[in-house]
């Protein structure tokens, strides 16, 4: 006698505490085991591509840090350094050390904020309750020096856009000192935890040849065990000079995939620490006064520097022709932008290459034939946010 | 050994002579420009070749250019670990033509593809599940266009007689304003609009 059996059709978000924002998937369940996943995405998109084209350079600048809202100074400056390349400009070295220290302490940011949710999705309350006070920490560095805790605006064509505040840089100091020992009491929680391994050992594996075919980067790409990171292969801004490991899994599973990010975390404190140690001193930002604005000072006596700031304010600076495509090591993968400049103040196009909406993609084919409880630990062990998948 | 971009440049334009159209190197990534024919088999050469090991795609995206009688240019991003090289590949289209789908090669473009449709209205060919990704339920028109306004066509709100959310032409009570600073007087496009119509009238 054939046995009959019947798939039911599940729909999972887009409100649910597991689905890392608006993400909405239809499950076809044969009892618990999933057999097919159709995520539906798009509820966040509020066309960042299409404002970007009507905006000159510097509007533009803000949407960046609407895309991955938990590491923003990250897309920051992806976009920077391509209209830096078309332009042809230097960063001062100052302006490149601050740039890394930011950017070190955003992959941290998003790290704990990956990290806790994902034992929050396998049942531990308590690393978000640790993890979130830290990130509170973070981001008052981050007002301190931009003035808002989420939405940066801080990278700036040509450097930053100001220099640190008084004090600031013994309290990054500081806090970097003390960090390491929250990461070891994180770890105590979660990384010899029973429930946490048996939700995450062996699920979601990724091999080699499946990270490259899937367009995989950052720790989704790492945790399989290639070595490939952005910072390091590619090197750009001043990374060269900063001494750092890259922490890679073995396995490929979603526990791997905790333990690159837990070591990465290591690894970020110990840049930030050498950046500060290093810092140089200088101008924060490129002399060249056709991109970048002057200082407040020159406003108040000089008539050419309020006609520059007003110039750069109003109709910004001109790029030249041509097109670029530059990537950087976002906490979540290799986040990229594709600039095309018409030689006006805007851009014409530019394309916005979120890791994660590949890492999305895959969904259907990590989870085949996994249990339906294996769906929000998968999820959250993809890193998702949805301010860069759907734009 | 590790092959340097123009090396990669002389081995690919020997190997596929007829379907290069240009090639040259910018910011240290080549860019290649290949017919519409040839673009299958150009991208499996360079993912399958073993000198360039093009493994891993990256993105793909379309730039829109009306005025042109191609009026899109869709280009690809591969990227190969080995060599650490990048590489643009670029190809012309008009309106109505339809590029061959590479999920057979690589299996993630199909949502890259998914997203150039639903943003340009480009088609293409065999693609497993080609509809729309990023816009809502029902939407009408391709938002990427560079002939697709700003604001869109229409809005949503929820609607206190009907108890459902409707869809409605946008109305603003201001336009839009796209300043070009051409000159600081008479660059504004509007203005530009309204002096024509008045020297019409004349």
């Amino acid at each position: 006698m054939k046995k009959q059996t019947k798939t039911i059709n599940l729909n999972f978000g887009p409100q649910h505490p597991a689905a890392h924002g608006v993400l909405r998937l239809i499950l076809e369940l044969d009892g618990e085991v999933v057999e097919k996943i159709d995520p539906h995405i798009g509820l966040l998109h509020r066309g960042t591509e299409k404002l970007i084209e009507h905006k000159t350079y510097t509007q533009a600048l803000p949407y960046f840090d609407r895309l991955d809202y938990v590491a923003p100074m990250n897309q920051e400056h992806a976009f920077a350094l391509a209209i830096e390349k078309l332009l042809k400009i230097e960063v001062p070295i100052r302006g490149q050390y601050i740039r890394v220290l930011f950017c070190e302490m955003g992959r941290i940011l998003s790290h704990i904020l990956n990290i806790t949710t994902q034992a929050l999705d396998v049942g531990a309350l308590t690393p978000s309750l640790w993890g979130f006070e830290e990130r509170e920490t973070l981001m008052t560095f981050y007002e301190r020096v931009s003035g808002s805790r989420l939405h940066a605006n801080y990278f700036r064509p040509g450097g930053v856009h100001r220099d640190l505040p008084r004090g600031l840089s013994d309290d990054i100091f500081s806090f970097c000192t003390t960090f390491p020992k929250i990461i070891d009491d994180l770890e105590t929680l979660l990384t010899e935890n029973r429930i946490f391994k048996q939700r995450n050992v062996d699920i979601g594996i990724v091999t080699k040849q499946e990270a490259l075919d899937h367009s995989f980067s950052g720790v989704m790409m790492r945790g399989s065990g290639i070595a490939w990171d952005l910072r390091k292969s590619q090197p750009y801004e001043c990374y060269e000079d900063f001494n750092f490991k890259i922490p890679i899994g073995k396995n490929g599973d979603c526990y791997d995939r905790y333990l690159c990010r837990i070591e990465e975390m290591r690894e970020s404190v110990k840049i930030m620490k050498d950046c500060i140690k290093k810092m140089p001193s200088g101008p924060v930002k490129s002399i060249d006064g056709k991109v970048t604005p002057p200082k407040k000072k020159d406003l108040k006596n000089s008539m050419e520097a309020l006609i520059h700031h007003f110039k750069l304010f109003t109709e910004g600076f001109r790029v030249p022709k041509g097109e670029v495509y530059t990537a950087v090591e976002a906490p979540k993968g290799e986040f990229g932008v594709y600039l095309v400049s018409d030689g006006s103040n805007k851009p014409y196009k530019c394309k916005i290459r979120a890791p994660g909406f590949s890492h999305l993609q895959a969904m259907d084919y990590l989870l085949k034939g996994h249990m339906l409880a294996d769906v929000p630990a998968v999820l959250g062990s993809l890193d998702i946010v949805f301010g860069e998948v759907d734009r | 050994m590790q092959l340097t971009i123009s090396d990669l440049e002389k081995s690919v334009n020997s190997d596929l002579t007829t379907s290069i159209k240009t090639s040259k190197i910018i910011f240290n990534q080549l860019i290649l420009e290949i017919d519409l024919e040839n673009l299958y088999s150009s991208i499996l050469y360079l993912k399958t070749n073993d000198k360039c090991k093009f493994k891993q795609l990256i993105d793909i995206t379309a730039v829109d250019y009306p005025k042109k009688n191609q009026r899109f240019k869709i280009v690809y991003f591969l990227l190969s670990h080995e060599n650490n090289l990048r590489i643009m590949i670029n190809a012309n289209i008009d309106e109505k033509s339809s590029v061959p789908s590479i999920t057979k090669i690589f299996p993630s473009s199909n949502w890259m593809e998914r997203e150039v449709f639903d943003m340009y209205g480009i088609s293409f060919k065999d693609h497993p599940n080609l509809k729309r990704i990023l816009t809502d339920y029902g939407f009408e028109g391709f938002p990427l266009r560079k002939d697709f306004p700003l604001t869109g066509h229409s809005e949503v709100r929820y609607s206190e007689e009907k108890k459902k959310v409707i869809s409605e032409p946008v109305k603003l009570e201001q336009a839009y304003r796209d300043f070009d600073f051409e000159s600081p007087w008479e660059g504004t496009d509007y203005i530009n609009k309204e002096t024509a119509k008045k020297n019409k009238e004349k």
